[in-house]
């Protein structure tokens, strides 16, 4: 099967290509880049003039509640919405019920992803059982049955000195370790970031140091131990300094940013607005500013999701009841691209911290380029169209997004993966 | 980016009634204009007035209200309750436990159920912040916030305007001491709202721990030195500790909270003469002030209004029940 992509931009950060050029597939692999190909040559032809041809982006961050939840969402939807939001590889977290805390759970979840998926699906293990942060998961099963790291997500490991063992143990499969950096004992039960908005609406607040001590202690323990470490969802200035400052001593330390911790303050909650109700909470305008101007100086190596389908009775109740986070998949490239309507990033900038970047932390070689032998994991999207966020025709099975309504740019206009077409719009 | 909202996927908006009250809902008093406030006291003082005639009212005759008290306060809720009998309100009083919302049900199922019966009024008291305000978004009755988590207690802070203005002849110019736990006080947060907006100079006393980041942008001065302003004020206004919910994290003990931020009777002669001293209540006597201070009725010294505040609060809450129970 030859698939035909014609007369489209191709930016392909990777190898540094930004021009209009045909690309050919062959058996889910690229197998010809440049110049004119002759249509003759395909079964299938796309045509794409006028749009972007990319690597298709890796989420390092999603949740795809299978098993367990699936009531808010399967691996069906969520690869679905994955494609349609233009992700052609999803790395899902572990809080699922059961953890996926052994090798059962995660060739469950492989076989799933295999029956099922739209997209790739790349599990997580966790690194404490029951993600109780007690002690210590199957890493080793798990990483021969196909993880690609471990972190406790949704909650941090406590305990320092489990999570020095995980580190130590996690480096001994070469799994990388993510961390949702979060000092409990200051965050408390907030997801909320202290300051005036929490203040007046009485809502006990968490501080920016909370993620910040978090940080520090894991970047410590990854000089300790020599793993790998990957800061997930960060959105703090601090935290920013510290993963840069350990990054220039040669530490193996990287970060994320979700769009809707660029995109929107904490001024989000008022009137308890549930959906805006995440972990790490929105923050401050001047920890935005930062976040931006970290991906304005290259300090940020990927955008992920950290998308967490909700059902809506488990937010329409009293905020402190609510469930915390957003549904993200269908939204980050329109959010992203603000950071180049703004003149933060080029848009071969951006496409590297959706794809490149991503498949860099996960020591992915054959995806997040669009060399020939890579994988054809591609999306095609318009920079330009406009669109209007509406959650109703979100593919997620759940549909809380605080962006209901509004009108962005950057429409995805086709989503490839293996050379087939996964997405149309 | 975001070129403009998309007005046709906006989400439903409250339907706007009333001319003198465009709020469906009596939710704070950080809402409310300066004449809003004004209007709602001058009503009380009519109300008082008629009270003192043993005249009752019949503003609600017909009408429907229901008093949800998902946590207990007989105070607000026996003041409301008269309130509502002086207007000749038909009362339904609900007092949910708090286990009968974990058995699945919400609070949006509850209160859609209770909009079977139709209520005009629903006066709410709980113990989450929000709670009202998400209350209010699931019925079409007005909602009266009674007090919500750490949020707002719009009446009290009304009851609170009200009481300094028959006692001082004035608001505006007053200087304010709202003492000791502003992080947790719905009472705290509706006072600095209402005295702001009515021109008085409020200060914000209190631990540390319990000075939440950004008041000094609600317009108050923040402060932890109680002694230094007590010369300068016009009101005293103690918070009650929350001796249950305060952990030993916020202050080392009852008795470094009361040295420091007590109205003990070593300060007596720092505060001015005439200076009223409040208290929403229930008082922690001995904590939050002396014993002796809080019963005092001695015109020479300070001027205690607690039991006036008590008093008040029937006028205010008629005031509140007939403005909101009457919008068209
Ligand atoms: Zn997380």
């Amino acid at each position: 099967m030859k698939l035909l992509i014609q007369n489209g931009r191709l930016i392909d950060p990777a190898t540094k290509k930004d021009g209009v050029t045909d690309l050919l597939i062959s058996n889910g692999k690229i197998q010809k880049i440049g110049g004119k190909i002759r249509a003759q040559e395909a079964e299938q032809v796309i045509n794409a003039k006028g749009f972007v041809v990319s690597p298709g982006f890796i989420d390092l961050h999603t949740h795809l509640r299978e098993p367990g939840h699936e009531y808010k969402e399967t691996i069906r939807t969520g690869t679905e919405a994955a494609a349609a939001g233009g992700f052609t590889t999803v790395v899902c977290m572990a809080n699922t019920e059961p953890v996926n805390d052994n090798d059962v759970i995660t060739e469950y979840i492989l076989k799933k992803a295999k029956e099922e998926g739209r997209v790739n699906v790349l599990p997580v293990g966790a690194i404490s059982r029951g993600l109780k942060g007690e002690s210590l998961a199957d890493i080793g099963q798990m990483a021969v049955a196909g993880i690609v790291g471990v972190s406790d997500d949704g909650s941090a490991v406590m305990n320092s000195a489990l999570m020095r063992k995980g580190m130590q143990y996690a480096r001994g499969f070469g799994l990388l370790v993510i961390s949702h950096a979060e000092d409990e004992s200051l965050s408390g039960t907030s997801s909320i970031n202290e300051g005036l908005v929490a203040t007046e609406l009485g809502l006990p607040g968490s501080p920016d140091a909370a993620e910040e001590i978090m940080v520090a202690r894991d970047i410590a323990l990854a000089e300790l131990t020599g793993a790998r470490l990957h800061i997930t969802h960060m959105t703090t200035r601090g935290s920013l300094e510290l993963v840069t400052a350990a990054r220039k001593r040669g530490v193996a330390v990287t970060c994320d940013v979700a769009p809707h911790h660029f995109s929107l303050t904490d001024e989000a909650v008022r009137g308890y607005n549930t959906l805006a109700k995440m972990r790490p909470p929105l923050r401050s305008e001047q920890n935005v500013k930062a976040l931006k101007e970290g991906f304005q100086k290259n300090l940020i190596q990927a955008i992920a999701t950290d998308h967490a389908p909700h059902a809506s009775f488990e937010k329409e109740v009293e905020f402190h009841l609510a469930t915390n986070g957003l549904v993200g998949l269908e939204t980050a490239f329109s959010l992203s691209l603000k950071l180049v309507e703004e003149k933060l990033v080029s848009l071969p900038e951006l496409i590297h911290l959706l794809s490149t970047g991503p498949a860099g932390i996960l020591g992915l070689q054959k995806k997040g380029t669009l060399k020939v032998g890579a994988d054809a994991d591609i999306v095609i999207f318009d920079p330009k169209a406009s669109v209007t966020v509406d959650v109703n025709r979100f593919h997620s099975r759940s549909k809380n997004s605080p962006f209901h309504g509004w009108r962005l740019r950057g429409k995805i206009q086709k989503t490839i993966v293996a050379g087939k077409v996964v997405y149309e719009a | 980016m975001i070129l403009k909202k998309d007005k046709s996927l906006k989400q439903k908006t409250p339907p706007q009634r009333g001319f003198f009250l465009p709020q469906k809902d009596l939710l704070g008093l950080k809402t409310l204009t300066r004449e809003q406030i004004l209007h709602i006291l001058d009503r009380a003082k009519v109300f008082k007035e008629s009270l003192k005639t043993g005249k009752k009212g019949d503003d609600l005759k017909g009408k429907r209200v229901i008093n949800l008290f998902f946590e207990p306060s007989t105070r607000t809720r026996t003041s409301f309750e008269i309130a509502e009998k002086n207007l000749s309100a038909e009362i339904l009083n609900i007092a949910p436990s708090a286990s009968s919302l974990t058995k699945g049900e919400s609070l949006k199922d509850m209160i859609e159920n209770l909009g079977a019966m139709h209520p005009d009024l629903l006066v709410v008291r709980h113990a989450a912040s929000g709670a009202s305000p998400l209350i209010a978004s699931y019925t079409q009755a007005s909602v009266i916030n009674g007090g919500d988590g750490s949020h707002e207690h719009p009446t009290q802070g009304l009851v609170d305007l009200f009481t300094v203005q028959e006692n001082l002849g004035r608001i505006a110019g007053v200087n304010l001491l709202i003492v000791g736990d502003i992080a947790y006080s719905r009472v705290a947060r509706s006072n600095i709202y209402g005295f702001t907006k009515m021109g008085a100079k409020v200060t914000v006393i209190g631990p540390a721990t319990l000075l939440p980041p950004g008041l000094e942008k609600l317009g108050v001065k923040v402060s932890t030195q109680f002694h230094k302003h007590i010369p300068g004020a016009d009101v005293i206004m103690l918070l009650r500790i929350q001796k249950e919910r305060q952990q030993t994290l916020n202050f080392p003990s009852l008795a470094e909270y009361t040295r420091f931020f007590g109205l003990t009777r070593d300060l007596l002669p720092l505060i001015k003469k005439g200076t009223l001293i409040m208290h929403p209540g229930p008082i922690n006597r001995g904590v939050e002030i002396d014993p002796e201070i809080a019963d005092s009725k001695s015109a020479d010294g300070p001027q205690t209004v607690i039991l006036e505040q008590v008093a008040n609060g029937v006028a205010v809450r008629m005031a509140v029940l007939s403005l909101w129970g009457n919008k068209k």
